[in-house]
């Protein structure tokens, strides 16, 4: 019997976790995945919004300011990068200046600071490939960029060092209330569960209408991205976004933490919530959009396209909270842009409405620093030759792009919660992120894996079961 | 910090023999940087026949022909470093690179050959849509699975890309048990070698489906199917031609780009087509002593003519050190004529060449930018024509050549600019 059940761990899952962890708990992430970080947490902006987009007065609005400002201390403490850069929301034409306004005035209601309106001089010598036909723009100094991947692996690591159980490749089936709490079946068994927080992203509503009469909807709104090689990543120093329409804040240009440029997303509801593919029509709606905002975009960089899956919720806000009908079922539902911004404010909210309701007592032994996997290349050159002498691993180069050593590799693997698929690995150390997209990494860090988890070249997946990389040895059907 | 005379970076077929041709140039102070566990670099995965034709005059392994040039830096005594990564190159020629056992290090170099090779174009350049399952490899990716870790990566294969690599594989895979259902190429005509269409396509009864590109890569897991699609001329897909085939592997030989990143970061300056260094008639680029040759200066078809372009750099290098040992200075360069590409023709190597230091002749490589079947290719000294050479059959795929002699650039002295054409009859 838990006390807490969270299913999902995407980074809002991760970050309940993480809060929960924090108090005398029995908790437990179910992930139907084989890893954290496999459904919308992996495949969007990785942009910390400043928080002038929501209106006044809602959780959307409440959560991505909150989120912002707790981002510094969060990603120090877990040891992840992120940087200020600032965006910018570029306004074509002198008609659509009304509506730049609005969005300063729905900002600073909302609490944004810093936020400034420049006019076109102003924003070309800041960006200066940003459109001819800007007319101003809206700055906000306070909006981020961060890695998503380390975001949610740090929230999930740091709560698993600190007590909660990780159960993988567990789908969760069905939930049932009972008297004692809820009976969740699941592809490992059933589990028991005091209270249950329901983070799965595009899947919410389906678990919310299982124990609740006020029916809930989450469509998946796909967004598509270009990623571009680092050469390109200097394009653009800010996040560039245009004025937004029905569908969000449109498609954005901007630098990602590690230095490449990101291009997307449009969006597009579709009836299929595993629909992550990307389609030649979304493709080249992206660019055509992007090209509106910034000029020269060297699209031959392009290095990998990508699509996720929004989880809109019909009334477009984040649903938080214990459910009218089925006490002690938290919703964490709608978590759509500015999701990533706003997780450590969600977590921090979804802990609290558990910690009213269980009351438990705070651990002492919480830790709340985490350390992440050493980057080599922040050492100076004696630093590192120290290192790779007591470690020859960090003196061997695994994925060339990205220069990760094995070294990298084997912290990915080793450490808790670690690495178990070429994808696992790729999201923690950024083999196969590069311009060559794996083809030189893929094979060597195939080879780690199957010796670090003991298992045959045949068993090694891209992401799981199902997507095995080798089908068997030559000549073997003949 | 250790010097060293002429350090190579790479040891595959281009700074083998690089190397061993400096050496018999009476260089002492060699060093080759190879990053892979052995030399030879990608030959040791191509164990098909067909390299060594015009060297040795027989036909070789990719293993057996790198062999050859391995005894050779074994028996001239070079030095080299295995596992070994070059991180940085700076413009004073200080390399700087990382291994297990001696950490970083740096090297100055009086000299440096440029021999990184190529990199194969990733899917994500085509914007191929679709999902992102296991079972997408570029035929390399591919090649080294089977050929040197002896796993089977798929069953049933679709293969984009008619460039020789995809041609190969297409052979490879099948004599392995896989069924290779298609080979489709975007362009209207194959990018690989006319012996290898026959070879791995024809014998084998594998279909090749020009003008014809992936459109939707299915399976969430794993490839399921690949549907491809007739493109028109301006290469967009033409609707209500696509055809779905089950598969569970799709193989992509859409290109090499030359591995460029250290190049670039020394301050070299590249050439927009080849994305390899622009160099001289010595195979310098434009960074004083740092040559170039192989795959990293432009893309080859055949290693023969890789290992006599690095040949020849092995031999500037030489020069190049034995002039600086001789007056400590660089001499000045004589008048630079610019080589340039006209019409028909996409790039050339070298762009420029200083007549004055041409040893006994000058060899231009290029391609031409279409299929060409009885065409002139033709040689202007400004606007004069010096030669014209008649050719039955020319395609992008094969690397073209033009000889000039010391003597005709000799005699030409106010020349201007040298052009290739390709002039059709």
């Amino acid at each position: 019997m838990y006390d807490v059940a969270i299913i999902g761990g995407g980074v809002t899952g991760a970050a309940t976790a993480r809060e929960l962890s924090r108090y005398q708990l029995k908790v437990c992430v179910l992930e139907k995945e084989e890893d954290v970080c496999c459904g919308t947490s992996k495949a969007n902006s990785g942009i910390i919004h400043a928080g002038y987009d929501a209106r006044p007065g809602t959780l959307m609005a409440r959560l991505n300011v909150r989120g912002n400002e707790m981002m510094e201390k969060l990603a120090e403490e877990l040891d992840v990068p992120w940087k200020k850069n600032g965006s910018l929301v570029l306004c074509l034409s002198e008609e659509g200046f009304s509506k730049l306004q609005e969005l300063y005035d729905q900002g600073a209601a909302n609490g944004v600071r810093g936020l400034k309106i420049l006019d076109r001089d102003e924003v070309l010598r800041m960006e200066p490939n940003a459109s001819d036909r800007v007319y101003a723009a809206l700055y906000a100094p306070s909006a981020g960029i961060v890695c998503p991947f380390q975001l949610n692996i740090a929230l999930a690591e740091n709560a698993y060092v600190n007590g909660v159980e990780f159960r993988f490749c567990t789908e969760v089936f069905t939930v049932k209330k009972d008297s004692e709490g809820f009976l969740l079946k699941t592809s490992k068994g059933d589990v028991r569960t005091r209270c249950v927080v329901n983070a799965a992203g595009v899947y919410a509503d389906r678990f919310h209408n299982m124990v609740s009469e006020d029916k809930i909807h989450i469509t998946a709104r796909r967004g598509e991205y270009f990623l571009l090689d680092k050469s390109a990543g200097q394009h653009v120093e800010r996040t560039i976004f245009t004025l937004p329409g029905a569908y969000g804040k449109g498609v954005l240009v901007a630098p990602t933490i590690h230095g490449n440029l990101l291009i997307g997303p449009n969006a597009e509801d579709i009836g299929d919530k595993e629909g992550t593919c990307t389609t030649g029509e979304g493709l080249s709606e992206v660019l055509t959009k992007a090209g509106r905002s910034v000029k020269n975009l060297p699209v031959r960089q392009v290095i990998t396209s990508f699509a996720g899956l929004r989880p809109h919720e019909d009334g477009h806000e984040f649903i938080i909270g214990e459910v009218r009908d089925a006490e002690g079922f938290i919703d964490c539902a709608g978590i759509e842009s500015p999701g990533l911004a706003s997780c450590p404010a969600v977590g921090e909210m979804a802990a609290g409405i558990l910690r009213e309701k269980l009351k438990p007592e705070e651990k002492k032994q919480f830790t709340a620093k985490r350390r992440g996997i050493l980057n080599p290349s922040m050492l100076s050159m004696d630093e590192r030759n120290q290192l790779i002498r007591k470690q020859p691993a960090y003196g061997n180069i695994v994925c060339r792009c990205e220069m990760v050593t094995e070294g990298e590799v084997l912290d990915a693997i080793r450490r808790p919660l670690g690495a178990r698929s070429l994808d696992g690995v790729k999201r923690r150390t950024r083999a196969g992120m590069g311009r060559c997209q794996s083809g030189f990494c893929s094979p060597k860090v195939m080879e780690i894996l199957s010796r670090e988890l003991k298992i045959p070249a045949a068993m090694v997946t891209k992401a799981g079961k199902g997507s095995e990389l080798i089908v068997g040895i030559n000549k073997d059907m003949l | 910090m250790r010097a060293c005379d002429i350090v190579i970076i790479g040891g595959g077929p281009a700074g083998l023999a690089a190397a061993v041709s400096a050496r018999k140039q009476g260089i002492e102070d060699i060093l080759i940087l190879e990053r892979d566990r052995e030399l030879g670099g990608i030959l040791n995965q191509c164990i098909h026949n067909g390299f060594g034709l015009h060297t040795f005059q027989e036909e070789l392994t990719g293993p057996e022909y790198a062999a050859r040039f391995i005894r050779q830096v074994d028996e001239l005594h070079i030095e080299y470093k295995l596992n070994t990564m070059v991180m940085d190159i700076s413009p004073e020629r200080e390399v700087t690179a990382m291994n297990r056992e001696d950490g970083i290090f740096t090297v100055k170099a009086n000299s440096v050959v440029l021999a990184m090779g190529c990199r194969e174009r990733p899917r994500g350049a085509l914007n191929i849509p679709g999902y992102r399952p296991a079972g997408i490899y570029s035929a390399g990716t591919a090649q080294r699975l089977v050929n040197i870790e002896g796993c089977l990566p798929g069953r049933e294969v679709v293969i984009l890309g008619s460039g020789d690599i995809g041609l190969i594989m297409a052979r490879r895979m099948t004599l392995e048990g896989a069924k290779v259902k298609v080979v489709s190429e975007l362009m209207p005509y194959s990018g690989g070698l006319k012996r290898n269409i026959v070879q791995c396509l024809q014998d084998y009864d594998i279909p090749l489906k020009l003008s014809c590109t992936v459109v939707d890569i299915r399976g969430k897991e794993r490839v399921e199917g690949v549907v491809l699609a007739q493109v028109d001329e301006k290469g967009k897909p033409v609707p209500g031609t696509e055809k779905e085939y089950r598969c569970d592997t799709l193989l992509l030989s859409v290109g090499l780009i030359p591995e460029n990143e250290l190049s670039r970061e020394m301050g070299a300056a590249i050439h927009e087509v080849t994305c390899g260094p622009k160099v001289d008639e010595s195979l310098e680029t434009s960074v004083e002593g740092v040559f170039a040759c192989g795959n990293v200066l432009h893309v080859h078809d055949l290693v023969d003519f890789v290992s006599e372009e690095a040949a020849a750099a092995g031999r500037h290098a030489a020069e190049y050190i034995h002039r600086l040992k001789r007056t400590k200075e660089r001499p000045a360069r004589g008048k630079t004529v610019p080589i340039e590409a006209g019409s028909g023709v996409r790039y050339t190597v070298p762009c420029s060449v200083c007549p004055a230091r041409v040893e006994d002749k000058l060899i231009i490589r290029f391609r031409v930018d279409q299929v060409y079947t009885d065409c002139y290719v033709s040689v202007y000294f400004d606007d004069e024509r010096i030669l014209q050479k008649r050719r039955l059959a020319a395609a992008p795929g094969e690397m073209e050549e033009v000889r000039l002699t010391r003597k005709q650039l000799r005699e030409a002295p106010g020349l201007g600019r040298i052009t290739i054409k390709i002039e059709e009859r």
